[in-house]
């Protein structure tokens, strides 16, 4: 029997595989001769074709924003930000068109580490190049050349997401109508980096890593990319996050140490939920993630800091970016906290552009941008409702001026 | 519109940038914008007000002026706003020396506690005073910085602050005869621009 869908989803969804044979220079002076990107659109492109978002993923995150795959799987979750995207949502597909790709780099159907060379007729493993956010925008870019979209509606993104959008309005000044960046940060901090550096390290030195080439010797950094996952999952909650989630049966302030089989074991087994659930989730992340995409991304994130290019001026990098800003940040983010995306906004007011700022009270740390938080969702509809507005009123109603 | 922005919007001129301090829902940016074709930006902390404003098309910032305007540039504004929040901030001086910095000129427009119904009632009844321009309780009230025009008049004296215009209204904002022969004890409230 077919599963059931609820009525504000986008439904079943497949993705599309584009094809690129123009040659990609990357900013470490490397170029990619061909590449693919995997893309799933919802809603429709309208005839000017002023009403496409571009939806961009973080970290862990692929093309797959919205909606489901599998008809029949009833067990299976939607997209990523299925939360934001659908008719009648935030990102509504009633009016907008939304394009979500899986980054070059990635694991989940673009070309990446695990791709096969056609060089050596072998997965690229270390081989292939670090990739900047610069890159992606730029591969980004031609996607929106291929599908005949000028200039986006919006570019909208969290986390990494969120400094892809920062990049599309420093490259490609005039090709974005708003940007709207969530959760994320200039760039990043030494704290940041470590964690990322901890993360890497224990892929790297997982004796089933193989220097990378792990693809040829049929195998995966399996305990590694746990251990990367688990290290990463926890600094996208809040203390308070997992005391609730880790709390929930127990007396009023147990900080969230519920235990597995109600006592302890007084060995080095599993005592506390919070430590089953953190080798749950990096159990499934190591059977669905590739370890030398991990590697790369987690680069990427390091990599990013548009100021470089302006004598760590950040402003000058925006000056002649046209669009309107929408900045979102949440209150128990400890990952790139307030204060980093209040950054972004006093580098946009010092650039005098036209710029919004909203930090969102929440309990669930960096994740917050992927939950239905009411307040941070409704914010989205009214400021995406201009946006309609503003489209519908170029498609044929004269100017209200 | 209330009365007293239609006063303050004869002195905002095209293409402007204005900030508004405290801009509420943001329907008197947006309204600037469509007139006059203002860059707007707006500072507010009340999450259903900010809500309001992007719904209107408004830039605003969730920043509570209390604490700091450092990350506005000096002289980055033509015209920096402040409507009838001047008496509920932590320190109005401090803020008005902000408001100068930032802007090249400035508007403030506060309730007169010197209105003669406020000081009858404090001098006949001996309570605090209340009006609709006052409505709160002495506990609950907002505002924690009362001023008069007087007063008003006297830091801009001791600043060397130019007032370039000023205009008293009363509870429906019209200016009467009596105001104008006797600011202070006539006009409920008090509309600034200034400069330095």
């Amino acid at each position: 029997m077919a599963k059931r869908i609820p009525a504000d989803s986008v439904g079943i969804v497949s993705p599309e595989l584009f094809h690129f044979d123009e040659p990609l220079e990357l900013r470490s002076g490397r170029v990619i001769e061909q590449y693919d990107l995997m893309v799933e659109t919802y809603g429709e492109l309208n005839a000017d074709k002023s009403n496409a978002i571009l939806v961009c993923h973080a970290l862990s995150g692929d093309h797959h924003a919205a909606g489901y795959h599998n008809p029949d799987d009833e067990k299976e979750k939607p997209g990523w930000w299925d939360c934001c995207i659908g008719p009648g949502k935030a990102f509504d597909t009633n009016h907008f068109f939304i394009v979500s790709l899986n980054n070059l780099g990635g694991c989940a159907g673009s070309t990446g580490p695990s791709s096969v060379d056609p060089a050596t007729g072998k997965p690229f493993g270390p081989d292939f190049p670090i990739i900047t956010v610069r890159d992606w925008v730029k591969s980004q870019a031609r996607l929106a050349d291929r599908l005949g979209i000028h200039k986006w509606a919006a570019v909208i993104g969290g986390s990494l997401g969120g400094m892809q959008v920062m990049r599309w309005a420093i490259s490609y000044p005039d090709r974005l109508g708003h940007a709207i960046i969530i959760a994320a940060a200039p760039k990043l901090s030494a704290q940041n980096i470590a964690f990322n550096e901890i993360a890497r390290q224990s892929i790297t030195n997982d004796p089933d890593f193989h220097a990378g080439r792990y693809y040829d010797f049929n195998t995966y950094p399996k305990r590694g990319l746990m251990l990367a996952r688990m290290i990463g999952h926890v600094t996208y909650l809040s203390d308070n996050a997992m005391r609730d989630k880790f709390g929930k049966d127990a007396i009023e302030g147990n900080f969230g140490r519920d235990l597995r089989s109600g006592k302890l074991n007084f060995s080095y087994d599993v005592d506390f939920q919070v430590e089953s659930y953190l080798k749950y989730k990096g159990e499934t992340f190591s059977h669905s993630f590739d370890a030398n995409s991990y590697l790369l991304i987690t680069k990427t994130l390091d990599y990013f800091d548009p100021a470089v290019d302006y004598n760590f001026d950040l402003s000058k990098a925006f000056v002649d970016s046209q669009c309107k800003f929408l900045v979102i940040s949440f209150t128990s983010d400890w990952r790139f906290p307030p204060e980093r995306s209040r950054e972004i906004v006093n580098t946009l007011l010092k650039a005098e552009k036209q710029v919004s700022y909203l930090e969102v009270e929440a309990d669930q740390g960096h994740d917050a941008f992927l939950m239905p938080i009411p307040r941070y969702i409704q914010a989205l509809k009214s400021y995406l409702g201009c946006v309609i507005e503003e489209i519908s009123g170029k498609e044929g109603k004269p100017d209200a001026g | 519109m209330r009365a007293d922005l239609k006063i303050i919007q004869q002195w905002i001129e095209p293409d402007m940038r204005v900030l508004d301090l405290g801009c509420g829902d943001g329907s008197f940016l947006a309204h600037l914008k469509s007139e006059k074709n203002i860059f707007d930006c707006g500072l507010e902390i009340d999450p259903d007000n900010i809500n309001l404003c992007l719904q209107a098309g408004v830039n605003v910032i969730e920043q509570d002026m209390n604490k700091s305007l450092a990350n506005f540039r000096s002289d980055s504004f033509d015209t920096v706003l402040l409507a009838q929040t001047l008496q509920t901030v932590e320190r109005p001086d401090i803020l008005v020396e902000e408001m100068l910095r930032i802007g090249k000129k400035c508007i403030i427009t506060f309730p007169n506690f010197a209105y003669w119904r406020h000081r009858l009632k404090l001098v006949s009844q001996g309570n605090m005073p209340q009006s609709s321009a006052l409505p709160y309780e002495w506990y609950d009230t907002p505002n924690i910085h009362h001023c008069t025009i007087k007063d008003f008049d006297t830091l801009c004296e001791e600043r060397n602050i130019t007032i370039l215009h000023k205009t008293v209204v009363d509870f429906n904002h019209r200016s009467s005869f009596l105001m104008n022969l006797n600011p202070n004890l006539f006009g409920i409230n008090a509309i600034y621009h200034f400069t330095r």
